[in-house]
This record gives C-alpha cells, structure tokens and sequence, in this order.
C-alpha cells in the first residue's frame, strides 16, 4: 500500500511540500507539479529537507511544469525524477491514493 | 500641468501557477502611457519571473517572459532584483535573461536593465515611492 503525494506550491511561499515530506511514508512517491517544481531546486534553502527523503521516497517533478519555468537538468537535486503527463497518469494507477497538498 | 511621481510595481509571485506575475507585466505595460517614474522590484517568488530558458509550450500557457526585454522601449529601465532572494532560491544573476535598455543621454548606449540589490537597499527603494503596487 501506498500513496502518491502532489504539491502544487512553491516550497518559498507555503510550507506544503515541506509538510508533505514530513507526513509521507517510505515507499511512496511525491510528485511537485505546477510552482511546486521549484522544490527540486538545487542549493536552495529547502534543498536539504527534500534530498533528506530521496533514500525512501520516490522525488518526482512533472516534466512540462520544469521546462515551463526554465528549470533544466543542471539546476535541480539529481535525487529528482522527472515524468511527463502520461507518466503522471501511471503513478496515479500504480498507487493505492492520491493525497493533493495544496 | 503634470506631476511626475515615482511608481514602485512588486512583484513577489513565480510565473504561471498563478496570474499575479502576468498581471503585473499588464499593468507595467498601461502604466507606461502615463510618463512616470517607474521601477519593478523583484523579490521571494518573484525572481523567478526573470529566468532565462523558459519554454512554456508543453503546459498550453504563453510564454510572456520575453516581454520585459520590450519594457526599456517604454522608458522602463530600472528592474530591482534581490540578492538575497536568489541565493536562497540555489540562483545567481547568471540565471536570469539579459535585459537591456538604450539611453538616450549617452547616445543611445545600451546598457542592464536588471540591478541587483540587497534586502537592505530594497527596503530603502521601497521608501523613497509615491505609489506602491503589489503584485
């Protein structure tokens, strides 16, 4: 059992990512969509928290919001999985829910 | 008879999750017409709004940040960003797009429209306004 975590907020402007991480469980996957991608930052303030869970969750940013916001390869945490819209769809299925923090 | 007054848009929101960022561009863009002073400051969320490399085709929305490149041909030449914003966002000034504007005083001379402040001098910026608009 296991659940897919969303955020769709910036981690600089709500503590909703950082929330998530702290309330998700090993084994299951965040996904920042939106100006959540900008978690996946690298050496920002809140890049230690989120490489601190990439041992036991699955880090993920949705591709399109990354490019949308200039967010290349080289700027975000290499612990962070990029998937596109079909990609999306397959995490919905392969968990058991979806908990949006929004 | 005509009052010049000095007009401060902040711009404290990343671009595309919400409206505030375009609507601001919007609202810089009609304000122009009025001759003022203007000055944008950037800061939180809102340097984000100045990075280069965005490509906004894969989420159906337009791509307005090419637009600030256009802001110096309305006399808006003066866009604060600050430090200390960047460098808890993990960027540098080398993220962000190159923006310039010609002055007319030094024969056309092109020169950076981005000024990078610190939150000290941004506070100060903020005080020296006749009008503030947020954003």
């Amino acid at each position: 059992m296991s659940t897919l975590h969303t955020v769709n907020k910036s981690p600089f402007a709500t503590d909703a990512l950082l929330s998530c991480l702290n309330h998700c469980s090993d084994g299951d996957a965040v996904l920042m969509i939106e100006d959540g991608v900008y978690g996946a930052l690298a050496n920002s303030r809140i890049s230690k928290a989120v490489q601190a869970r990439a041992g036991s969750v699955t880090l993920l940013i949705l591709g399109p919001d990354a490019q949308a916001r200039g967010l290349n390869s080289d700027k975000c945490l290499s612990d962070v999985g990029r998937v596109d819209y079909d990609g999306f769809v397959d995490l919905v299925t392969q968990h058991d829910r979806t908990q949006a923090w929004l | 008879m005509s009052v010049t007054k000095k007009f401060l848009y902040v711009n404290r929101k990343a671009p595309y999750g919400t409206i505030y960022a375009l609507e601001s561009l919007e609202v810089v863009l009609i304000g122009a017409a009025f001759e003022q002073d203007v000055s944008l400051a950037f800061l939180d969320d809102g340097v984000f709004q100045l990075t280069k490399g965005q490509d906004t085709k894969g989420i159906g929305v337009k791509n307005f940040s090419p637009t600030f490149r256009a802001l110096g041909d309305y006399e808006v030449t003066k866009l604060y960003i600050e430090q200390e914003s960047l460098d808890e966002r993990g960027l540098t000034k080398d993220d962000l797009q190159e923006i310039v504007y010609e002055d007319e005083d030094d024969d056309w001379a092109e020169k950076p429209s981005i000024r990078v402040v610190n939150r000290a001098e941004m506070a100060a910026i903020m005080a020296d306004q006749d009008v503030v608009l947020s954003f």
